[in-house]
């Protein structure tokens, strides 16, 4: 026996964050397969680490699994020693040194990280599986990734990155104009994409709190 | 120690060795059924006849296992002591199988980790406190829950018919009916499945695994008597 056992799977899914001036939207489909098969129809890649954090994860589900109890656990350790709820960009730099710890035996994850600012901002975080990290005005990771990066560059054109002074790379929409943006990608990259389907559920985080939206996607 | 070093000698699950097929998983009016057959195949060959794969744990869970038989039955070892040691704290309180299905979880994965998994898919059903629960965990530790599961080719071959006919409040009769539609499917198509069978079930009351019987079979469609007639260049 030459082969080597693999303690990797790809269990699929799309994840996609968009931020606003005074909001942030987080989406990811709920389908989980392996191989050709899908296991089940109902599994939430998204998890809300604090109360203006909301991670959305697609990869291997038990390391997604592993990395949101650990961040959970992090987060709790927080809550007690400084008697607040972390800031989102302190849970992006708190993600991005969870990964790295495990640079030689990664999580098979790739999040997108989405929430407020502590000036109350949309902010999201994009990642790799080791743990780079940039602040972004809109991001999406996963199976259907590169099938929606295009159509966000398109409608949403956020500001290069080399301009001085910097400018925001918030999107110009409007938080009902994101959200039908974010069931229009899913809708399309579920036509291409055989990991993404089944349903898409949608956070949407501002100054009043969460809301949770789900919407009915390809099944097949 | 790194991986990648020769591990002849060292005691490790590299492949699985003797295997039990599907395992499949329904929610019912009162609680959970389960069925699988009784077979152990080493290789192709048909070693053992009458293996029991599903297994009472504690008071509210059932556990059904596919895959490497050996393994399953040290999980088995693990979980009589974690019920062991939960009963001498004597409060009147057990584990469910929500904290049973999270334990297999957390061991599966602890195991992939250090690159010596359990060779298993595993099938976790039970009932407690009027909320049914039924989960699957992997030999990686990737883990779902549903109201309709099956392991191995079960997931191939009987998950169709559960999505189509799978109902909610099903009862007992109309549950087994379905699940006795989806092993026949699996033993026509399944070559490692055989016709002996056990289905095994749990409720508030608690489990009940019946002994093992076979399923009338078919074997009359013209396709089967003659499978060559209408593939040319096939003898």
């Amino acid at each position: 026996m030459g082969s080597r056992f693999n303690p990797y799977d790809n269990n699929g899914g799309t994840c996609v964050a968009i931020a606003g001036v005074d909001y942030c939207v987080v989406a990811a489909d709920t389908r989980m397969s392996t191989g050709y098969s899908i296991l089940t129809r109902d599994y939430s890649k998204i998890c809300q680490l604090a109360d203006k954090s909301v991670l959305a994860s697609s990869g291997f589900q038990a390391d997604v699994k592993a990395l949101q109890k650990n961040l959970s656990a992090k987060h709790l350790i927080y809550q007690h020693q400084h008697n607040k709820q972390m800031s989102c960009p302190a849970m992006a730099q708190l993600l991005s040194n969870t990964l790295y710890y495990k640079r030689f035996f990664p999580y098979y994850a790739f999040n997108v990280l989405g929430g407020l600012d502590s000036e109350g901002k949309g902010c999201v975080f994009t990642y790799d599986a080791v743990g780079s990290y940039e602040r972004v005005g809109y991001s999406t990771q996963g199976t259907g990734s590169t099938l929606i990066i295009p159509v966000l560059d398109n409608q949403l054109k956020s500001p290069s990155p080399l301009l001085l002074p910097a400018k925001d790379a918030v999107t110009p929409l409007s938080e009902g104009e994101a959200v039908d943006l974010v069931k229009d990608v899913f809708a399309s990259a579920t036509e291409r994409d055989i990991y993404t389907g089944d349903q898409v559920e949608i956070v949407i985080i501002n100054a009043s709190g969460i809301k949770r939206e789900y919407v009915q996607l390809r099944r097949d | 120690m790194a991986h990648d070093e020769d591990v002849a000698g060292s005691e490790r699950t590299l492949y699985p060795y003797v295997t039990g097929t599907s395992v499949i998983g329904i929610k019912y009016k009162d609680g959970i059924l389960m069925a699988a057959d009784t077979g152990g195949s080493y290789g192709s060959t048909l070693r053992y006849k009458s293996v029991e794969r599903m297994k009472v744990i504690g008071k509210h869970s059932l556990l059904g296992a596919s895959g490497e038989i050996s393994d399953f039955q040290e999980i088995l070892r693990y979980l009589d002591e974690l019920i062991l040691y939960d009963n001498m704290w004597d409060d009147g309180n057990s584990l469910g199988p929500k904290e049973i299905h999270n334990y297999l979880n957390r061991v599966m994965y602890n195991r992939r980790n250090k690159f010596n998994p359990l060779w298993n898919s595993l099938v976790l059903g039970g009932v407690k406190n009027g909320n049914k629960y039924l989960g699957v965990v992997t030999m990686l530790g990737a883990h779902y829950e549903d109201n309709h599961v099956a392991t191995g080719f079960g997931n191939h071959l009987a998950v169709p018919i559960l999505r189509s006919e799978w109902k909610e409040g099903m009862s007992f009769e109309e549950a087994v009916k379905l699940l006795e539609k989806c092993l026949l499917v699996l033993l026509y198509r399944d070559r490692s499945s055989i016709n002996k069978f056990q289905i095994a079930k749990i409720t508030e009351e608690g489990a009940t695994i019946y002994p093992a019987y076979s399923l009338k079979t078919f074997w009359g469609f013209s396709a089967f008597q003659n499978p060559g007639q209408f593939a040319e260049g096939t003898w």
